[in-house]
């Protein structure tokens, strides 16, 4: 047995483990795919959900999903963004920034359980939130806000340190040079890393059970009013999200067709996850064309 | 500057809420990390064991990262060294997707393929810890991955040509060279996808059964921490204790999280010094 | 150490001057007792090895050396009768007047015309025909003018090296500095445009105080009046530039000169 043959044998094992995974992989979307969107009709992207017959729909769970993640990304994406500019540019290398990125890092691996659990805590029952859209973005932001900070944070400190000299060599401020020279270049990555942010928080489920809700009141998509029961902009009564509604009527039982509604639940889901992932790529290139040639 | 204060009020209010109720609750604390009986709606005598989640979490974690394993760091491998032109064009973006999907897809995948085949093939119930963990591995699978694909291509080319121009092969290369200079940060990506693994709840949940108590087989129903607080948290009246000792569990999967990162970053430090 | 200071100048000629300048770099004592004078509206070249610190102290003279947490500066940088190694100068004052161009050309991520009325803007000057006036002066100074005339508002990034280089310093200039630092400004482009750049800063020597470090001896042999030749932080010879480079006085100036070393 000499040392070519063993060089052959690992390729082969290699390969085989490469197609293996792509097998897997493929396998997985189509079933998803296959099986979810036969169910999707018009119907079910708008019609409300049935409690015990056969035939509901997941209209307001779309509109949940996407109308929480708005007032998600209104929290993260601030937050994230000062926090990582200070990160980046302001943190003096102490103890105390140390101990910052710790934190961080603690948080951004945090089960989303543990961290559904702390919004349980604080927000619905100490704070008297309840189970609210506004719990579930709170809970939702601290979820996602390490991310964003440290996304924000490697986008400007890969901006080419001569940008930075160059604004400040002429006596500009470090606030200045900051806002109107190097966070238009760090733009692109952070934006791909929003977009792929919300992605994360869109398909969010454990940390939403005990903060959103897990039932949405029924809505009256012409009620406009934000603070009426049943408005569906009303940002502080309780939403079922889709993936949240995935779990639930898979782990209930109780209406009949409860496995196909999840495939399809499940394929819109993966398509909108899908749809985050091209755009981020999109956005990535169409800014870096923009900025490079001109 | 505001966000890290709030991140610090955050992690002090999370640590603190479990402290306490774990010192409030009155159970002994030996009781509770070994005791097999779950019973916390006896009327009489309720028991607080929890053992049998903490062993399902434990069991369920290892058992997916060692099916995982192997396979992602192959993968990683061919997408690095064997065929870079297919990993890049192809292989990456794929699992950069499955990263993203949702885990109650995965869980819902799950329910509807593995749970069923496992029951076809090795009777059942087919919601057994076997599925748990096969579910586990695949959603692990992308992060490790990953984690190791950037691993190995950041290694210094000059370290390949090195050992290619003294006649090694490519297995011997990648065996003998590539693998242990990458291995603290493959090792991070296991780590970072036990940490997943590990606090990972609704996938879980859905797949596992769900039984109170300690498993015979792989092919029994289990429950883990992150299940039973999925399941039961809800059902339980803040206060009683019943519901501390659900945050108790909380508790220790936080201070699991801890653990993970601590390991990340010695891992860390290791990789560091070896650059040198 | 063997080591000659030849100038010294009257008052009036100083453009700035440095007394027993101490620059560390975490441990690393980069600039030792460094006291020299340059000369008002000339060339002074700053020549030495890499490493010798002569970039260091360039960076020195606007205080960009505060940018890295782990330098330290100590004694006195002498500009317009203050001494502006102080913590409680402004620096904004300070890098108004004294401007800097670097090694690669860096210009904004904008247009043209954005590059330079950008500092201007912030400084408060928001008259457009003020703004028109001086982009088009700092162009024409800078002979980039009747090049980019037509395209003011295309972005900088589109320009060649050499085209992207006199932006730097036409951005340089549009504030009125009266000192202009320029590291290693040609060792980025090729020699064509290294020469306009050359020829340029000839013209410039009448409105501005210029000091230059180079690696290319040659360059400073022909552009300036005035060479510092450094050397593992120490100032080893200062004197006219013909005297440096057919005299020198301290044998290691001479073996660098001759390409001994470096």
């Amino acid at each position: 047995m000499n040392v070519k043959v063993i060089d052959k044998i690992a390729t082969v094992i290699f390969y085989t483990i490469a197609i293996i995974i792509t097998l897997i992989l493929f396998g997985l979307l189509c079933f998803i795919l296959v099986k979810g969107l036969s169910g999707i009709s018009w119907d079910f992207l708008t019609k409300p959900p049935e409690n015990l017959r056969a035939g509901g729909g997941v209209g307001p769970q779309i509109f949940n999903s996407f109308f929480l993640l708005l007032l998600t990304m209104l929290f993260t994406i601030p937050l994230g963004i000062g926090g990582g500019i200070y990160l980046a540019e302001y943190s003096k290398p102490n103890t105390i920034t140390y101990a910052a990125r710790l934190v961080i890092e603690v948080l951004s691996s945090l089960p989303s359980i543990v961290v559904g659990l702390f919004g349980l805590l604080i927000f619905v029952q100490k704070l008297g939130m309840g189970f609210s859209l506004f719990s579930g973005a709170l809970v939702l932001m601290i979820f996602n806000l390490p991310l964003m900070i440290r996304i924000t944070e490697q986008s400007l400190r890969a901006v080419p340190v001569e940008q930075k000299e160059a604004s400040l060599a002429m006596g500009i401020s470090h606030w200045k040079t900051i806002t109107s020279i190097m966070l238009p270049i760090a733009l692109p990555g952070i934006i791909t890393g929003t977009i792929l942010t919300a992605g994360r928080a869109f398909g969010e489920a454990a940390a939403l059970m005990f903060t959103a809700g897990m039932s949405s009141p029924p809505l009256d998509f012409t009620n406009w009013n934000p603070l009426a029961p049943n408005s569906p902009i009303n940002p502080f009564r309780p939403a079922s999200t889709l993936a949240v509604h995935i779990w639930k009527i898979n782990s209930e039982g109780l209406i009949p067709d409860a496995a196909q509604i999840a495939a399809s639940a499940s394929a819109v889901l993966v398509i909108c996850v899908l749809f985050f992932n091209i755009l981020s790529r999109w956005i990535g290139k169409l800014i870096y064309k923009k900025f490079t040639a001109a | 500057m505001l966000s890290i204060i709030i991140i610090t009020v955050i992690t002090y209010f999370i640590a603190s809420k479990g402290l306490s109720t774990f010192f409030k609750n009155g159970i002994n604390l030996f009781d509770f990390l070994f005791g097999t009986q779950w019973k916390p709606e006896h009327d009489t005598t309720p028991l607080f064991g929890a053992f049998p989640f903490i062993f399902g979490s434990f069991s369920v974690t290892i058992l997916a990262v060692l099916l995982s394993t192997p396979l992602s760091v192959g993968a990683a491998i061919f997408m690095a060294e064997i065929s870079p032109k297919w990993g890049a064009k192809f292989l990456q973006p794929v699992i950069e997707l499955l990263i993203g999907i949702p885990s109650v897809v995965y869980g819902f995948i799950g329910l509807s393929i593995i749970v069923p085949f496992i029951r076809n093939t090795f009777g059942g119930m087919g919601f057994s810890l076997a599925s748990g963990m096969i579910v586990l591995a695949i959603m692990i699978l992308p992060t490790i991955t990953s984690v190791s694909y950037d691993a190995l291509k950041s290694l210094p080319s000059g370290l390949k040509d090195a050992s290619y121009a003294l006649g090694a092969t490519r297995w011997q290369t990648i065996y003998r060279v590539l693998i242990p200079t990458a291995l603290p940060n493959i090792l991070t990506g296991i780590v970072l996808g036990m940490a997943r693994a590990f606090g990972e709840a609704l996938a879980v949940q859905m797949v596992i059964g769900n039984v109170q108590r300690l498993p015979s087989s792989i092919l029994d129903s289990v429950s883990t921490l992150t299940s039973i607080l999925t399941l039961e948290m809800s059902n339980t009246i803040a206060g009683t204790t019943y519901n501390n000792a659900l945050w108790s569990m909380a508790l220790i999967l936080l201070l699991m999280s801890f653990v993970f990162i601590m390991i990340i970053r010695i891992l860390g430090k290791g990789s560091k010094l070896n650059e040198r | 150490m063997v080591t000659c200071n030849n100038i010294s100048l009257d008052q009036k000629d100083i453009a700035i001057e440095t007394r027993d300048l101490n620059i560390y770099y975490g441990s690393k004592h980069a600039i030792k007792n460094l006291s020299m004078q340059i000369k008002k509206l000339d060339i002074t070249a700053f020549i030495g090895p890499s490493g010798c610190g002569k970039s260091t102290y360039l960076r020195a003279l606007n205080r960009m050396n505060d940018l890295i947490p782990i330098t330290k500066t100590t004694g006195k940088i002498l500009f317009d009768g203050i001494n502006i190694n102080d913590k409680n100068v402004d620096l904004a004052t300070i890098r108004q007047k004294i401007g800097m161009v670097w090694q690669k050309p860096n210009p904004f991520n904008k247009s043209i015309y954005e590059n330079i009325v950008f500092a201007l803007k912030y400084y408060g000057i928001r008259q457009k025909q003020i703004l028109d006036e001086i982009v088009e002066d700092s162009l024409r100074k800078v002979a980039l003018w009747d090049e980019v005339k037509d395209r003011l508002h295309k972005s900088a990034l589109a320009l060649s090296g050499g085209q992207q280089q006199r932006l730097c310093i036409a951005r340089a200039i549009a504030t009125k500095p009266e000192i202009l630092l320029l590291d290693e400004p040609t060792s980025a482009l090729d020699p064509i445009s290294s020469g306009k750049i050359e020829e340029l800063l000839f013209e410039l020597k009448q409105d501005y105080t210029i000091i230059i470090v180079t690696h290319n001896m040659q360059q400073a042999g022909r552009i300036s009046s005035y060479t510092a030749f450094f050397l593992l932080g120490d100032l080893i010879e200062y004197d006219e530039t013909n005297v440096i480079f057919t005299n020198p006085v301290v044998d290691k100036t001479n073996d660098y000169i001759m390409g001994r070393f470096g």
